[in-house]
């Protein structure tokens, strides 16, 4: 390992601490300032005795300083603690692990085929640029981009659903029970459109991207050269101008990390999808605030994950900056 | 000897749009006529913009699509259509572009010497082929796997220059091989162009340095706004320029330092407004009433072609 890579991943550490630790303690206040009430999100309602309150609230250390609150919370957390679910009663890890799965795969999938059909599309566009596949292409992006991710997953849901009677409408498992007993084939019949959705919507920004970044390639001055060398048409895309439009919508791809999380909420919602977007809003309905913070926290990793392997598509593939390397140490 | 590529009356266009909706031609090269041999290298003189890389891109056919072309180019006298150019461009005719940029950075050097390779079975001789070149100009083959920002400007000059004589080319397009070279690569270069040359190939050396052109070429055309105002026998670039008939020719000349530093008034008009008339005339101390507002023809002087009412004589 190299010099390079050495401080590299220290510094990814560092931020990941610091990330992680301004994450929490800012969740945590948020939601203190929130109306919610711990006892009242338990009780439902239920009548008790002040007595009984008194001895819940202590439970839940409801009337600590907020300091207190917040050292409890982060050194349960270092601990690997993050408490029990209120709506699930059972530790919030067991949960996020759990409808993480679930959401991991469906966005993975979109992840990666929004990924290659959108390069796809940017290729094909750019080198027809101004002709009409390139037209229909721009269409698309700028319709899908400015539609809401849920809107495409109702127009879908009324499409396959509704109109076509292919998938069941409502295939939610209700709320507060694990879905560990849906078998496989239930679980991916539920995942397709969803999956669906989140591919059409995620296709948009990539294959712009790719044909912008294409049709640049194409009026530099290295393409200009291997022209005037003989070369043309696929080849010529293929030889020069490929891997060069590669890295950067890659790069790209992985910085969507955070807009793909956001998709994957509202389409779960929309396709009840037992994933850990609706997970979080039923916990923000229900008040469960524990859940709710190991969620914030969860896809705060999430999206770190992300922007570090963007970072390393960038750092490391590009032979510019890579090779660079290699020359300082001689 | 014998005509390699002539081309006549070209002139390139493009359309712009100007203050707002107007729209207009923007004339970069009007009416250009010059020819080619073999074993001769014809250098092309222009300041920065008047039009040089677009020359060179027309001949191979490699102009942007917005711009508008007319005239004739013909190589070994046979009209050069798309088509031919599309033949001849990297085969017989090859291109030595203006910088490193020309290099794709993402590709290692030898990837991009040996270009497109149909068949596979032609691979291993074209890159054995691409090392002898590459010995030739002491290129070792650690470069082969270098990527073109690794390149000194040096070496980066020497590859392009390799990837020209991949296809052993009867023609060789060169823009500006030297700048940003130091003086030893600059002498390098140079003598490497003479060589191939005297191996027979037909060059156009385009450049805005009148030095490299005198050292190497045996015709120089100048250019001026677009236009070629002259195009004469390089070894007239020599003593106090009296064989040199065109006024504007003749101060470039005298401005050199080894000969007379004597710098000219007035700067050359843009190419926004190209003047009515002798595109020179608003800067020529030889100017009549026609040069105001009649273009002269290209013609023939004593040898020398010139577009100029009034050009200079020996004695002046
Ligand atoms: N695609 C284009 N559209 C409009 N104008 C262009 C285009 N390409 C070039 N031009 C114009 O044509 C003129 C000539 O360009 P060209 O690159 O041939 O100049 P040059 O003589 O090679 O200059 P240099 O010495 O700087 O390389 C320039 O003024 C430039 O602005
Ligand atoms: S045509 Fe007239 S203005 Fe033009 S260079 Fe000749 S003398 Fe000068
Ligand atoms: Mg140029």
């Amino acid at each position: 390992m190299n010099n390079r890579t050495k401080k590299f991943i220290r510094n990814k550490a560092i931020h990941f601490i610091l990330l992680m630790l301004a994450v929490a303690i800012f969740s945590f206040i948020l939601l203190e300032l929130s109306p919610i009430d711990p006892v009242n999100a338990y009780l439902k309602q239920a009548v008790i005795s002040p007595e009984q309150r008194l001895i819940l609230e202590q439970y839940w250390g409801v009337n600590q300083p907020l300091t207190t609150k917040i050292w409890g919370w982060l050194s349960n957390l270092l601990q690997g603690n993050l408490g029990n679910s209120l709506i699930y009663r059972v530790p919030v890890i067991d949960v996020i692990y759990e409808r993480f799965m679930a959401s991991f795969v469906l966005m993975a999938l979109s992840w990666v085929i929004s990924g290659i059909i959108g390069f796809g599309l940017g290729i094909v566009a750019g080198k027809n640029k101004g002709g009409w596949i390139d037209k229909l292409v721009k269409l698309y992006c700028y319709v899908l981009q400015s539609a809401p991710s849920f809107w495409i997953g109702l127009v879908i849901l009324i499409i396959f659903s509704v109109e076509l009677g292919w998938f069941p409408i409502g295939m939610s498992v209700a709320i507060g029970t694990l879905s560990s007993d849906a078998t496989i084939w239930q679980w991916l019949a539920r995942l397709v459109l969803p999956t669906l959705t989140l591919s059409l919507v995620g296709v948009a920004p990539i294959a712009m991207y790719t044909r912008n970044e294409l049709v640049n390639v194409l009026s530099s001055d290295y393409i200009l050269f291997a022209r005037a060398r003989g070369e043309s048409g696929w080849p010529l895309i293929e030889r020069q101008a490929l891997r060069n439009t590669l890295l950067p919508a890659l790069t790209l791809q992985f910085q969507n990390f955070a807009e793909l999380f956001g998709g994957a909420v509202l389409v779960e919602q929309v396709f009840s999808y037992p994933g850990i977007g609706q997970t979080a809003v039923a916990a923000g309905l229900q008040s469960d605030v524990t859940l709710l913070l190991g969620i914030v926290l969860i896809s705060a990793v999430f999206v770190f994950v992300g922007n570090t392997l963007a970072d390393v598509m960038y750092y490391f593939v590009d032979p510019r900056i890579r090779e660079n390397e290699s020359f300082d140490k001689n | 000897m014998s005509k390699l590529l002539e081309i006549e009356k070209l002139s390139i266009s493009f359309s712009q749009y100007f203050k707002g909706l107007e729209q207009r031609e923007l004339k970069v090269l009007s009416d250009l006529t010059m020819d080619v041999d073999d074993h001769e290298i014809l250098a092309v003189l222009g300041s920065s913009g008047s039009g040089k890389s677009l020359l060179a891109h027309a001949i191979l056919g490699i102009l942007p699509s917005n711009a508008k072309v007319s005239g004739s180019i013909r190589y070994k006298g046979k009209e050069m259509d798309d088509e031919l150019k599309e033949e001849l461009r990297g085969n017989k005719i090859s291109f030595i572009p203006q910088s490193v940029n020309n290099l794709n950075p993402l590709m290692k050097v030898k990837e991009q010497a040996i270009g497109y390779i149909k068949d596979e079975k032609d691979k291993e001789k074209i890159i054995k082929k691409q090392r002898e070149i590459f010995n030739q100009y002491n290129l070792s083959e650690e470069v082969d796997e270098m990527y073109p920002f690794q390149l000194s400007g040096g070496m980066a000059r020497k590859v392009l220059i390799s990837t020209a004589l991949l296809n052993d080319p009867e023609i060789i397009i060169a823009d500006e091989p030297t700048p940003g070279l130091d003086e030893e690569a600059v002498k390098e270069t140079i003598n490497n162009l003479v060589e191939l040359k005297e191996k027979g190939i037909g060059m156009i050396l385009i450049t805005h340095d009148i030095n490299t052109a005198i050292e190497t070429s045996d015709r120089i055309a100048i250019l001026y706004l677009g236009y070629v105002i002259e195009i004469t026998d390089t070894k007239n670039f020599s003593g106090e320029g009296e064989k040199l008939l065109h006024p504007y020719t003749r101060s470039l000349y005298r401005a050199l330092p080894e000969t007379y530093f004597e710098l000219t008034e007035g700067h050359q008009p843009s190419y926004q407004n190209i003047p009515k008339g002798c595109p020179y005339h608003e800067n020529c101390s030889r100017q009549i009433r026609e040069c105001h507002y009649e273009l002269p023809e290209l013609r023939e002087v004593n040898g020398t072609i010139i577009r100029c009412f009034n050009p200079l004589g020996e004695g002046d």
